[in-house]
């Protein structure tokens, strides 16, 4: 099976209905992308899927084939600019307690910023519904808001 | 996430764990070296030098401790990147950030080039108070914030003795600044280029320490070491260790606590491509599992639904939730060991009388990061990787199960994904579960690294939760809001009994755990009666332990009795408090002046509620604006007054408050309870079972009051005072107290 994961093919042999997050853990590698909880429900998960947010725990291997996956290793790595301005802003306001789910919170707050029109900035509702499916235990979301926020002005 | 240990039974609590077995285990001081030797490599091109490791053998450092020697803390390499190596468990709460800090302070050094990492299980690693590896009970910090001063301390003077040879000149003409020993006429030079000569100098015993007035590290607002990786997919945690061939394996286990594996037929497992071995495997509490190992998670989980598993549970007891609240409330109606007495008399004769009764459910600890520890067996020795609250304890059980010696184990501590409690059972229920199985796998044949993994589903149905409780008070008070008698039972499973605090926290029958939080700090004539039934459901410490129910008793009772005179919720406590708690007061007053109370006109259908409550030696104080928002209760904004004496990193406090207050909050939410029908457990996922969302957090600002005493716990004294504070808002609005989590408006 033929998989475009972070702008480059990786040809994998895997049953059609993995997960895809466990294609890219298990047998990629790529161990950025977290396991919560397995049935799409906590967020922990997310990658873009044709520069969609989904949840990689529910989602067949088979359904990724030939579409352009990027996980939170590549987003974050400095080459897209949404990306780094996210990445930028979690690290500025020190979102992360634990860290497990931030992956997953980036990956939404990345499609969200991108979803919106060049320059338009999200409203604190618009923050609020973009980030709802992820959850944080630690109780990191004070921040999380304000890291969004200020990365979509960063961008503007 | 542990109970408050009282420190006047450490001796007892150490030699508990000695009598047990537990592995109390020094590398001998060379092996620092190769230690130092392999982190070397792993962080890059410059060699770490171990901090005095070739005084081994030497006189000098004989009267320290494996817990004071610098060796096993603090490297520096030749580029002067300084690499603290931490002794607690870094799972959210900042430790990974705050402990190098303190060394840092007292080294000297120049915080951009410190680094940080975990320990192991190796002696040097315990709690210094308390003799055994833990994180828990907001310790990290309290207990270790002398240790790492010291140990800085140690490594400077050792840093300013070489650079005193190699210039030939007396040390006291000497200083330090940021990394680097400056000496006369201009002399420089930095740490990196002295660690070697260092290292061979004598470790002194006593240093002098800072004035906490020169601090430049400890105190200040410090971005988090881990920020950077955790915020890029970049930071390993202990689910993400790959080994070469490392098999994966999951557990059938009984859907019924302590029910018997009757008949497994596995032929359609083993079909399964990539499924290596189907083992049964002994689990926690004597009970029977089969794992399924194979390559990967997926193909694990294949195999197990294709299981075809027969459970016996007709002799065991199948808990219902429903049936347990009528147990529970027939045993409140007993007579029983009492943790505190006092005359009831005056609750006949009080002309207010109140009669309450609150009801806690059961919670799940719902760490992100589900449950999961990679063992590797090599003859001889057995090697871990599991993000662990207690490695000694571990290393322990991991060497009874694998019939090793605790010095043929090596636990590594990796990063976790949130804990709040679970990743410390006191059977080492997760590392035996992985050990058992890394054992049957090899003796399958399998010679290959196994990481056990639970779902979220087998994390959720697994038990150890935060016990359900049942709480009566009677109480009678007179038109001032005087408390004349306070009549008072708790029932509740005891989750200390059976484990390794049972000897110095039950008393008279009584586990503290349950009771901590009750009472104190108000005076009041209270008789406090406890039964702890026995049901076959684990039960464990969770986020702030017994607070996690007894502040909300007693919180939302003092704010009946306000209401109930007419007196200001504030000013009624401030009475109570009287000059005698003053860290009480302060908090209070903090969060009142910031937040505008009495002050700020609220908007329309918005209440106030004030909560304020002790836990782990530190408190905290919320006041909140709530409302009723379409028949359900909403927080709105959070003002938090703190005391913790003096805060080593105040980012990180207040994001443990802001954290631990989420947590408080989750309790109170529609959905936030774990419960049981004929002895299942009926929720499995985040679907069934509620946690706060970004929706439900409200604005919130923290505020501490300052402080240069020595720090005192953080990680859970934020959770407590929230669902009561939140509840004493609701309760304004409604007329109608709260009397139970998660809130049920009447």
């Amino acid at each position: 099976m033929k998989l475009i994961v972070n702008n480059r093919e990786v040809t994998i042999d895997a049953d059609p209905a993995m997960p895809l997050l466990w294609a890219l853990r298990d047998v990629i590698g790529l161990t950025g992308t977290k396991f919560g909880c397995g049935a799409a429900q906590c967020g922990a998960c997310t990658v873009h899927l044709d520069g969609e947010a989904i949840r990689s725990c529910i989602t067949p291997v088979s359904d990724a084939e030939g579409k352009k996956i990027i996980t939170i290793e590549a987003a974050t790595d400095g080459t897209d600019r949404v990306g780094a301005a996210v990445h930028a802003a979690w690290v500025k306001h020190d979102v992360a307690q634990c860290g497990y789910c931030q992956s997953g919170q980036i990956m939404s707050a990345i499609a969200l910023i991108k979803s919106l029109p060049a320059g338009q900035q999200p409203t604190p509702d618009n923050i609020d519904a973009a980030m709802a499916g992820n959850i944080c235990r630690c109780g990191t979301y004070v921040r999380i808001r304000a890291a969004v926020a200020d990365a979509a002005r960063t961008l503007a | 996430m542990l109970p408050n240990i009282d420190y006047s039974e450490l001796p007892r609590a150490l030699q508990h764990m000695l009598e047990r077995g537990q592995p109390v285990k020094t590398l001998p001081r060379r092996s620092f070296l190769k230690l130092a030797g392999a982190t070397g490599l792993a962080l890059g091109a410059f060699p770490h030098v171990a901090m005095g490791a070739t005084t081994a053998g030497g006189n000098p450092a004989s009267a320290l401790k494996p817990t004071q020697q610098p060796s096993a803390f603090v490297q520096i390499a030749g580029n002067g990147e300084v690499t603290v190596t931490i002794n607690r468990l870094e799972f959210g709460q900042g430790v990974h950030t705050a402990l190098p800090m303190i060394l840092a302070e007292e080294l000297d050094a120049d915080w951009t080039l410190v680094r940080s990492r975990h320990g192991t299980n190796d002696a040097a690693y315990v709690d210094p108070l308390f003799g055994i590896h833990l994180t828990g009970g907001s310790h990290s910090i309290k207990n270790s914030f002398s240790q790492y001063r010291e140990l800085g301390a140690r490594a400077r003077a050792m840093l300013l003795a070489a650079a005193a040879a190699r210039w030939m000149v007396d040390i006291a003409t000497l200083r330090t600044q940021a990394g680097t020993v400056l000496g006369p006429g201009g002399r420089k030079l930095g740490y990196g280029e002295l660690a070697e000569a260092a290292m061979a100098r004598p470790v002194p015993e006593k240093v002098t320490l800072k004035d906490p007035k020169d601090f430049r590290i400890i105190g200040c607002p410090t971005p988090r070491l881990d920020a950077r990786a955790k915020s890029s997919g970049r930071q390993d945690f202990g689910i993400d260790t790959r080994l070469p061939g490392q098999l994966t394996a999951v557990v059938a286990r009984p859907s019924v606590f302590g029910a018997r594996l009757a008949a497994v037929d596995d032929s359609a497992a083993r079909a399964v491509n990539g499924v290596k071995a189907v083992l049964r495997v002994p689990l926690d509490g004597g009970a029977e599992g089969v794992a399924v190992v194979a390559d990967g998670y997926w193909q694990a989980t294949q195999g197990r639904d294709a299981l075809k598993l027969k459970w016996d549970s007709a002799k065991v007891e199948k808990v219902d939730s429903e049936r347990q609240l009528v147990h529970y409330r027939e045993l409140a109606g007993r007579p029983g060991p009492r943790k505190f007495d006092a005359d009831m008399a005056p609750l006949a004769t009080a002309p207010r009388q109140l009669e309450a009764e609150f009801v806690f459910p059961y919670l799940a600890h719902a760490a992100m990061e589900p449950l999961n520890c990679t063992v590797a067996l090599t003859e001889g020795r057995a090697e871990l990787w599991v993000g662990s609250q207690c490695a000694g304890l571990d290393a322990g059980a991991a060497a009874r199960v694998l019939n090793l010696k605790p010095e043929q184990v090596t636990v590594n501590v990796q990063m976790a994904g949130g804990g709040f409690g679970r990743r410390f059972s006191s059977t080492s229920d997760t590392v035996v579960e992985a050990c058992e199985i890394a054992k049957a796998a090899r003796a399958a044949g399998l010679n290959a690294p196994v990481r056990t993994l639970w779902s979220r589903e087998d994390d959720m149905r697994g038990g150890f939760y935060r016990p359900m409780h049942l709480h009566r008070a009677r109480i009678g008070f007179d038109e001032r809001g005087n408390v004349l008698a306070w009549d008072h039972v708790i029932v509740g499973q005891s989750i200390t009994t059976g484990s390794v605090f049972e000897q110095f926290q039950v008393k008279n029958g009584i586990d503290g755990t349950a009771t901590e939080g009750m009472r104190d700090p108000y005076p009041l004539p209270m008789r406090l009666t406890v039964h702890h039934p026995k049901l076959n459901v684990p039960v464990l410490w969770w986020r702030s332990v017994g607070s996690t129910h007894t502040a909300f008793v007693m919180e939302t009772l003092l704010d009946e009795i306000a209401r109930a005179t007419q007196q200001d919720p504030v000013t009624y406590r401030m009475r109570l408090f009287g000059d005698k708690h003053p860290r009480h007061r302060d908090a209070l007053q903090l969060a009142v002046d910031r937040s505008g109370y009495g002050k700020t006109h609220l908007a329309a259908g918005r209440a106030w509620g004030v909560a304020v409550h002790e836990s782990f030696d530190s408190v905290v104080a919320y006041v909140v604006e709530a409302s009723v928002k379409d028949g359900r209760p909403a927080l709105h904004r959070v003002t938090a007054g703190v005391h913790c004496n003096l805060a080593v990193n105040p980012r990180t406090v207040e994001a443990q408050v802001q954290g631990a207050a989420v947590t408080g909050l989750s309790m109170c939410l529609p959905g936030s309870a774990i419960t049981l029908r004929d002895g299942v457990v009926e929720q499995s996922n985040f679907d069934g079972y509620t946690v706060a969302r970004i929706t439900d957090m409200p604005e919130f600002n923290v505020h501490i009051v300052p402080s240069v005493e020595p720090p005192t716990g953080i990680g859970e004294p934020g959770l407590p005072p929230l669902a009561p504070a939140f509840g004493n808002a609701i309760a304004r609005l409604t007329g109608k107290p709260l009397r139970q989590l998660p809130f049920k408006l009447a």
